[in-house]
């Protein structure tokens, strides 16, 4: 693998904020972006936590890809993500009881998480240490960027409040659905269709598909 | 000569399995303090909120037999299940015990601290310390302060009774309105906690603690 142009490292970052989306765009890591997306807060800390994992990983895995053995790579890969899993964890209860508390096992379930696993063998295995990160830190701040997006919608509609202050006073009737699971089903739905119809908008202007170009890369 | 392809594979897992184990090792010693230090702190709050009045904490553990002082580590941090908490004031005097007690809720088991008051025979406060009940429903059990307070002064004999409304007697306390099951299982959890924990109780008032009061800090 050739050197790449800092403008190519910039590119693998901003892919992953909105063209290729993890969660709108490629529909990865669900599970967390479902269960723990009640709150704005509670996903910007989901969010912060699997870039963190995100990143490290990128930085370990593409450092090491000359040294691991083809054999056992998924294996290593998995006791990579599972050590910064495992520190993010203790870090969260450490400095953040109460968000730790609210995100419960979904913390060590981001060892599970696709997305990750994901990034490592299609990117970070195959590319220089700098691109990793790069990558990582694009999806991971994608990531982020969803859960928030997510969370808020949630907090905003079921709450009447974002970021924990309360947006409408006492006269706004919570729907109280949109914090029950069922809710975080709906949102995501309403926003997977808003990011397609983006996206199908902007192949009509452009006159040809758009979406082959961007995953040549990642594949 | 060339290495065996299988011990390459088992060194690099080996390899990587012990630089995990001493990341995971380090980080843990550095926080393990701190979280230690969060949770006595967030149980002392709930023991000083349940029992008005009382600003030290002391473990007591039950060995089976009998109620002894948890020794060692300045109150707070006992093992659960067996252990309760004696508050003591700011003169060292006893105030009442905090008894933590669980049991099902609507959805999830509720698991709460109650402060009793063995000379009043009456429950002085209630705080729910954990519990997944519906958000907007069942969560008033927390949220609603007319239904937190009918805990601050609540006989327990014959023993704690949930009523629709309006209930006067001293061992009733009011339902939440559409939030029935959830309010009667934090009477359920009480009267549970009374009926394993009352026989338990020395006779004799606790004396403060010999330690010094364990301060929290602000």
């Amino acid at each position: 693998m050739s050197a790449k142009t800092p403008e190519s490292a910039y590119a693998e970052l901003v892919k992953g904020l909105w063209e290729e989306n993890p969660v709108f765009i490629q529909v990865l890591g669900m599970c967390p972006a479902l269960a723990v997306t009640n709150t704005a807060v509670n996903g910007l800390a989901m969010g912060g936590a699997t870039l963190f994992v995100m990143v490290m990983s990128s930085l370990m895995i593409s450092s090491l890809r000359k040294v691991i053995p083809r054999q056992v790579r998924i294996s290593t890969y998995i006791v990579v993500i599972a050590t910064f899993v495992t520190v993010a964890d203790m870090l969260l209860e450490a400095f953040t009881p109460l968000i730790h508390k609210e995100l419960g096992a979904f913390i060590s379930l981001i060892v599970v998480n696709c997305l990750i696993l994901g990034r490592q063998e299609a990117f970070a295995s195959k590319n220089t240490p700098r691109m990793a990160v790069a990558d990582g830190l694009g999806m991971g701040i994608g990531f982020t960027f969803a859960l928030v997006l997510l969370g808020g919608a949630r907090e905003v509609l079921g709450k009447g409040a974002l970021f924990g202050v309360s947006l409408f006073g006492d006269a706004f009737e919570p729907w109280i659905i949109m914090i029950l699971p069922p809710g975080g089903f709906l949102m995501l739905g309403f926003l997977l269709l808003l990011f397609a119809s983006v996206k199908e908008a902007k192949e009509n202007l452009n006159g040809s598909p758009a979406a082959d170009t961007s995953d040549e890369r990642a594949a | 000569m060339k290495i065996p392809q299988s011990v390459s594979l088992v060194g690099t897992l080996t390899l990587a399995g012990l630089l995990s184990g001493l990341v995971i090792v380090g980080v843990h010693r550095w926080t393990e303090p701190i979280i230690r230090e969060n949770k006595a702190r967030a149980l002392q709050e709930s023991v000083f909120e349940v029992l008005p009045g009382s600003e030290a904490v002391e473990a007591w553990v039950w060995s089976g037999e009998e109620l002894d002082p948890a020794a060692g580590d300045g109150g707070a941090g006992g093992s659960e299940g067996d252990a309760i908490y004696a508050g003591f004031g700011a003169g060292g005097e006893f105030v009442g015990w905090a008894i933590p007690a669980a049991g099902a809720g609507y959805q999830d088991t509720i698991r709460l601290l109650y402060g009793y008051d063995p000379q009043r025979r009456q429950v002085v406060g209630m705080r729910v310390l954990e519990s997944r009940e519906t958000p907007g429903l069942g969560d008033r059990i927390i949220k609603d302060l007319s239904f937190v307070s009918e805990f601050e002064a609540l006989a327990i004999e014959p023993r704690v009774v949930l009523v629709k409304e309006g209930g006067d007697a001293p061992n009733e306390v009011d339902a939440i309105t559409g939030a029935t099951i959830s309010s009667q299982a934090v009477v359920d959890v009480i009267n549970s906690g009374n009926e394993v924990w009352l026989q338990r109780l020395p006779e004799t008032t606790p004396a403060a603690p010999s330690q010094p009061p364990t301060e929290v800090s602000p």
